[in-house]
């Protein structure tokens, strides 16, 4: 270890190593998601079930919802992926706080967008259809009972991603404010990376959920 | 900077650009790829098809942009042991629902057939 680095910024004490610290705090984050990943799994599982039980009902569930805001919003969440991964990059070589900040900062104009655009073309247009069980359900004899069970895992499988969504906003909104603080270095950006994690598996969610919602009913004619 | 990155044991690998931008690229295109299948009729192979790209897209993620190509053992197994909880929560649950409308006992493997169906 050179001598300058012999007490690097960030580096704890209890750790023999910075590489032993950072893989210490990626696996910490790692056992959470895991926490998450059957957190959401629970919500998958009870889908497929009443999926194979109500299939019908789950097709025309999934023909009300507009793919064409799905996949813009899946194309919008891929893209906040990728500035995430790039802010991280950009600590790691050391680049200025001002870039850092740059690229968090265009992160949550995407994550933004993204819950605007589910709020916008997405939810209120559900709201004024009718098509929320328990809220505005307008419904005019066409849809089968199933439906409103779809169009309920449909509001808690969305509403809880984008739950998370606006927690990684906030997340991401502190990490801007430690930025501008000078509290990252390329010796030491473990929030940055924890962050990140959290961030990109959020957007595997939604990649998971954009196909299970809005496509497998299957879009072609007859289906 | 990379060269001098490479000898000091302590450094996190950092990925090149044109890495991030690939794998950016290639999910975008899975995006694309798995709404053009939707609009065309595969049978049950539509359901396939798109769990398919959702999970390699999901591979590209973790292993690119979440760096697991780079992390330790020890974090990638905890990653599989989380999947592989999430795989028994799925397959115990399963093998109670679906096989609950059974009325006569099963005979040979036909009998699972029209369960699998009803999958997709």
């Amino acid at each position: 270890m050179a001598a300058h680095s012999a007490h690097p910024p960030g580096f704890a004490h209890q750790f023999e190593t910075v590489a032993q610290q950072r893989e210490a705090g990626t696996l910490g984050m790692w056992v959470f998601l895991v926490t998450e990943i059957l957190f959401f799994g629970g919500m998958f599982t009870s889908y497929i079930i009443y999926r194979s039980l109500h299939l019908h009902s789950f097709i025309q569930g999934s023909h009300e919802l507009i793919v064409k805001f799905g996949a813009t919003n899946t194309a919008v969440l891929i893209f906040s992926s990728l500035t995430m991964a790039l802010a991280i990059r950009t600590a790691q070589v050391g680049k200025s706080k001002g870039q850092i900040i740059f690229w968090l900062i265009l992160t949550m104009i995407l994550g933004a967008a993204f819950i605007a655009i589910k709020l916008r073309y997405e939810w209120y247009r559900d709201y004024v259809e009718g098509l929320i069980p328990g809220v505005s359900w307008l419904d005019g004899g066409t849809h089968t009972p199933g439906v409103k069970m779809f169009m309920c895992f449909y509001f808690f499988m969305t509403g809880l991603h984008a739950l998370h969504m606006v927690v990684g906003l906030g997340i991401l909104t502190v990490l801007v404010i430690m930025t501008a603080r000078n509290k990252f270095s390329s010796q030491y950006y473990a929030p940055l990376e924890i962050s990140g994690l959290y961030w990109h598996f959020v957007d595997i969610v939604w990649i998971f959920l954009f196909p299970l919602l809005y496509l497998i009913g299957g879009r072609y004619p007859g289906s | 900077m990379s060269g001098h990155a490479a000898h000091d044991s302590n450094a996190p690998h950092v990925v090149p650009i044109s890495t991030y931008m690939l794998v950016f690229l290639a999910l975008m295109v899975g995006t694309a790829l798995t709404t053009w299948v939707a609009y065309i009729d595969l049978g049950r192979w539509n359901t396939v098809a798109a769990l398919t790209i959702a999970v390699v897209k999901m591979s590209l993620v973790v292993l690119f942009f979440m760096h697991v190509k780079y992390a330790t053992g020890l974090t990638r197994i905890v990653i599989l042991a989380g999947f592989f909880w999430l795989g028994i929560m799925i397959t115990l649950s399963c093998s109670d629902e679906l096989t609950r409308h059974w009325e006569i006992v099963p005979q040979g493997w036909q009998m699972i057939l029209p369960l699998v169906s009803r999958l997709f």
